[in-house]
């Protein structure tokens, strides 16, 4: 019986080393081929018309003279005369031809007559929804009697806005049918899952379709579903008997192909002269478009012993949101850091010290996690040094700290792989998972690589494909501790086989050999060994083969994380713009695999906090219910000049290497806006209540507080 | 994108030639704004006439009568490269490098930076350069955090997007216009004019017309540009003001303070220049700055840009001085 493990930290030659990802050179030298890179023989270019209002119903469509255009070769009306739409940029008409010119040409051909009824795009504004979903209220201990003898309250109303997940690859695929047989390139998180979303419509059964993604552009969450332009952009391929590629426009993409909900929130909190948090009450409510929202989780992280809390949620005329990286946490994170803050502030109490004062509080058993983690961020701030209380800078410029915390699980999701032993001593590994640049084929290959003692370029992986076994979606930071698992229980047992088949050369049982620097060697006596090659000549003709799987046994990962994050701001008073001087991230994900990728991942996650806190939101036009700000110019992103200096820290070694490996695409992106947020309150010495931090708002919150 | 004809002209007369033999002719300078104009159905010419391949319309020279001539399709990194220019036209060096974007800088051209057309969001989404439903402004009713403050009585309310217009108007620069019936010579303010009606465009150079040329004349000043920007990355700031001063070593004898993106034309604010003469510059500094927002008006959102063009013209005039802004 094969015990499955991790080696330990003595016997690691690529588990936790700083490694490149393997296709690093691909995509710099632009060799890579993306989803929308691809080109097939015949292929047609699919574009669609959208309604552009967002609240009506369709009098009548004529696709008469767009079917007439030069180059049009099938158009497909998805939205007929009567039919009611709720959301602009809604898809009413498919339509491919020879062309990307013809086919937007023959949208401008297509006349569609809209009656327009009313529309509630302005969320903030709660009293005047048409329609609200109250939930249920939840309570704890005795928040009103709690609250009334607390010795220091405050009591704001935050907001933080919907944001878009912004895929540097809009969404989409190209399809090709061969016969009954679908081929799709897609760009996607879900390789071995989207197949069937094609099937059921398609009326082809699952086993006829597949999935291919070798690269892709950027998912964050957004990228799990075939979507309607994932269905219709099949069909268009079927009518035509040709390839369609089909991507959305960057409006079309930056209006409904992913967004993240809204939170705002009216909190009461509380807090005895000591500066324990003894009570919380709070009435939130927001919108991830027509759906609504699910709860956001109040109060984040600390849980004070008395506390009310409520969620309303408000579905307005915009799609549904999508998961964007931790859903709903960096929006609990920015209410409840705020407020924590706050009550600090108003103990006249470093918030350093509050936090550690109240980490007992901390949901989950992670009360010493955060504790060390925040003595690590602080020592690479030098808090204690820059800190000051709350307001007391002055000048023009005015430099700021916050800090914030964050909690969450990361668990290996479901992955099944195959590995295969070649009598030469190949190694390849099939998974059918997916690499969404977060470095996952090169986690995958390192895993295999260290379990055989070989070197990374002597193992070969291939993913992205959904004829090789199943496993996962990526999504919530599962991706990780799932393929890590599998692959290693399936390369240790393909390793026992070989292992069984050498030990009576080498004159011992089977468990006292190890395999380490392309050798199969007696660990009590490695004089006594043979070469990989010659040890997998032993297999025979017949390639080894051997499968993986997660969850299974031995503890190869776990869930379950604490993070701390701290922020260096100044703040222009005269401007109100906020520049980021200095990020620190420091976060505990177990094993860590790639030292590398794994802070390439935290470098990435605080690049999205800072754009978050400090630049990105949906601008709505409440007249046209359209998105104003749908391109990259005024849907404003960081660049490298706005992010200021990053100092990331994972928490490795005893205590956390032995929980085996967890993921780290969210934890890092939790507490940005909070943590910056913050530091523009200790810097300016008021709080700026709505996310992002732009000039307008910091103006006003200064002109208040004069 | 609609089918167009594409002119690749030599001189300029014939470019002028092929801009007037068709119905919607356009001229095609760095192709930055203009390209995304056609690709939103913004611009719909017939015939796109080249001007990359004229070579007098590039190049930076100063003339022996000391006047600086920038031809129009000098792109913004040869005019950045130009010693001429770092020498004595700091304001419009620090208006270029404000775009942050080094293919705008490759491309983008200095008669491209002055005649785009406004960023303003209901104009880019299709609703018209006045953005008016039912007799109303969408501009005043919607979300205008970027609109106007100044020059807003009539019924426009994008602000002008040039960089170096601002720079140019603050220095005295003229332009130089090239049409069927020959050259024209315009102050650069001259180009812009605020619409009264829809169909009015908001630059003077009509069909047919090519900008050839800007002139700086001779005349030494002290000059800056400061604008306030949200990102160090590309983007339009939210407020600009570029100034030029003239003095006698003790009191300031002239000066130019415009401001940029805050109307929808650059706003020269004459009182603010008048605030600056007969005292030191930095003592007249703050009332300049106060002055150069007389008569703004906020919308809905739009009000801390008042703030933030009275912050730029204070902090473009110390710029001008040399002091630490």
């Amino acid at each position: 019986m094969v015990d499955y493990n991790w080696p330990e930290a003595s016997k690691r030659d690529l588990i936790g080393a700083r490694i490149e990802r393997l296709d690093g050179p691909l995509k710099s030298t632009g060799a890579a081929k993306y989803p929308s890179d691809i080109k097939r023989s015949g292929m047609l270019y699919g574009r669609i018309l959208t309604c552009p209002h967002a609240h009506a119903r369709i009098r009548s469509i004529d696709v008469s003279k767009a079917k007439a255009m030069p180059g049009v070769v099938t158009v497909h009306v998805i939205q007929q005369a009567g039919a009611e739409i709720r959301w602009a940029h809604d898809e009413v008409v498919f339509l491919a031809a020879e062309s990307e010119e013809m086919a937007a040409d023959a949208l401008g051909a297509i006349d569609v007559d809209y009656e327009v009824l009313p529309h509630y795009v302005t969320e903030g504004d709660r009293d005047a929804a048409p329609e609200t979903k109250p939930g249920r209220e939840r309570e704890a201990g005795e928040p009103d009697q709690a609250m009334a003898a607390a010795a220091v309250k405050v009591e704001r109303t935050l907001s933080i806005p919907m944001i878009n997940h912004s895929c540097l690859e809009p969404h989409g695929q190209l399809a090709e049918w061969n016969g009954d047989e679908l081929t799709v390139w897609a760009s996607t998180q879900a390789v071995s899952t989207i197949g069937v979303g094609f099937a059921e419509p398609m009326e082809v059964p699952a086993s006829n379709v597949r999935v291919q993604t070798q690269f892709m552009g950027g998912g964050f969450g957004s990228k799990f579903d075939v979507d309607r332009w994932g269905v219709e952009g099949a069909r268009l391929a079927r009518l035509a008997e040709r390839p369609v590629r089909l991507f959305l426009d960057r409006d079309h993409e930056l209006a409904v192909a992913g967004s993240r909900p809204s939170a705002h929130a009216t909190i009461q909190a509380g807090a005895d002269r000591e500066g324990n948090l003894v009570s919380w009450i709070s009435d939130s409510w927001g919108t991830g478009g027509l759906p609504g929202t699910g709860t956001t989780p109040l109060p984040y992280v600390l849980q004070p012993p008395n506390r009310r809390t409520k969620h309303t949620s408000v579905p307005t005329n915009f799609a549904g949101s999508k998961a964007w990286r931790a859903p709903n946490h960096p929006q609990a994170a920015f209410l409840s850091m705020s407020i924590f803050e706050d009550l600090a502030a108003e103990l006249e109490m470093d918030p350093l010290e509050f936090f550690r004062k109240n980490l007992g509080l901390a949901r989950g058993e992670l009360g010493k996690t955060y504790d060390e983690e925040l003595g690590t961020a602080a020592d690479l701030m030098q808090w204690s040094a820059n800190w000051k209380p709350r307001g007391s800078e002055t000048g023009v410029v005015r430099r700021g700290l916050g800090l914030s915390i964050h909690q969450w699980g990361g668990r290996g999701h479901r992955s099944n792989c195959e590995v295969k032993v070649h009598p030469d001593g190949a190694v390849e590994l099939f998974m059918g998972t997916q690499d969404l640049g977060t470095g996952t084929r090169t986690v995958v290959a390192m895993v295999l690589a260290e379990t055989f003692g070989l070197a990374l370029a002597e193992v070969k992986v291939h993913i992205g494909d959904s004829r090789y076994p199943q496993s996962g979606p990526s999504g919530g930071s599962s991706t990780v501790g799932g393929v890590s698992s599998s692959t290693r229980r399936a390369a240790q047992d393909a390793l026992a086989a070989v292992f069984a088949k050498v030990a009576p050369d080498l004159g011992v049982e089977p468990d006292a050999l190890e395999a380490r620097g392309g050798r199969v060697f007696v660990g009590a006596d490695p004089a006594k060994s043979m070469s990989w090659s010659e040890a997998a000549s032993r297999l025979g003709a017949v390639p080894l083969s051997a499968s993986g799987r997660n969850p299974g046994p031995g503890k190869l990962n776990d869930g379950g994380v604490g993070g701390a994050q701290m922020a260096d701001v100044s703040v222009d008073i005269e401007t109100g713009i906020v520049k980021i001087n200095r990020m620190v991230a420091v976060q505990d994900i177990g094993l860590v695999v790639n030292h590398k990728l794994a802070e390439s991942q935290m470098f990435g996650a605080l690049i999205m906090g800072v754009s978050s806190a400090l630049y990105e939101e949906r601008i709505v036009d409440p007249i046209s219910g359209r998105l104003l700000n749908a391109n990259m110019e005024f849907y404003k992103l960081a660049g490298l000049g706005d992010v200021g200096e990053f100092k990331v820290h994972l928490m490795t070694g005893p205590g956390y290497d032995e929980r085996g490996v967890i993921g780290i695409g969210e934890p890092p992106v939790i507490s940005p806006v909070a943590a910056i947020g913050n530091a523009v309150a200790n810097a300016i010495g008021v709080r700026v209540t709505a996310a992002p931090f732009t000039p307008d708002r910091v103006l006003a919150a200064l002109g208040g507080a004069a | 994108m609609r089918a167009f004809e594409y002119a690749n002209p030599s001189t300029l007369d014939e470019a002028v030639e092929l801009l007037t033999g068709s119905e919607s002719a356009l001229p095609l300078a760095g192709g930055t704004d203009l390209l995304s104009l056609l690709k939103d159905d913004l611009a719909r010419p017939d015939r796109l006439v080249n001007l990359k391949s004229i070579p007098e319309l590039s190049g930076v020279e100063v003339a022996d009568d000391g006047v600086l001539r920038i031809g129009a399709m000098t792109t913004l990194a040869e005019l950045l490269a130009s010693e001429a220019v770092a020498d004595r036209m700091p304001s419009l060096v620090q208006a270029a490098q404000g775009i942050r974007s080094p293919q705008l800088h490759t491309m983008g051209t200095v008669g491209g930076d002055l005649l785009q057309r406004p960023r303003c969001w209901y104009y880019r989404a299709g609703f018209g350069l006045l953005a008016r439903e039912d007799g109303r402004s969408m501009v005043v009713d919607g979300d205008n955090r970027y609109h106007a403050i100044l020059g807003t009585d009539g019924p426009a309310y994008f602000v002008n997007p040039s960089s170096l217009a601002p720079a140019l108007i603050a220095l005295g620069a003229r332009a130089r216009v090239h049409g069927p019936d020959g050259g024209r010579e315009v102050a650069v303010e001259e180009l812009f004019r605020n619409p009264a009606s829809e169909g009015e465009l908001e630059l003077t150079v009509g069909a047919g017309e090519i900008l050839t040329e800007v002139t700086v004349p001779a005349t030494p000043s002290a000059n800056a540009t400061y604008e306030v920007r949200q990102k160090e990355a590309l983007d339009w700031p939210l407020a600009a003001a570029a100034v030029a001063i003239e003095s006698d070593g003790t009191v300031v004898t002239g000066a130019r303070v415009v401001l940029g993106h805050v109307g929808p034309v650059p706003h020269v604010a004459k009182a603010a220049a008048d605030a600056l003469i007969g005292k030191s510059a930095a003592a007249g500094a703050d009332e300049a700055a106060a002055a150069a927002v007389s008569g703004a008006k906020a919308l809905s959102g739009n009000g801390y840009k008042i703030q933030l063009a009275k912050v730029a013209t204070r902090r473009a005039i110390h710029r001008a001085l040399g002091m630490e802004v």
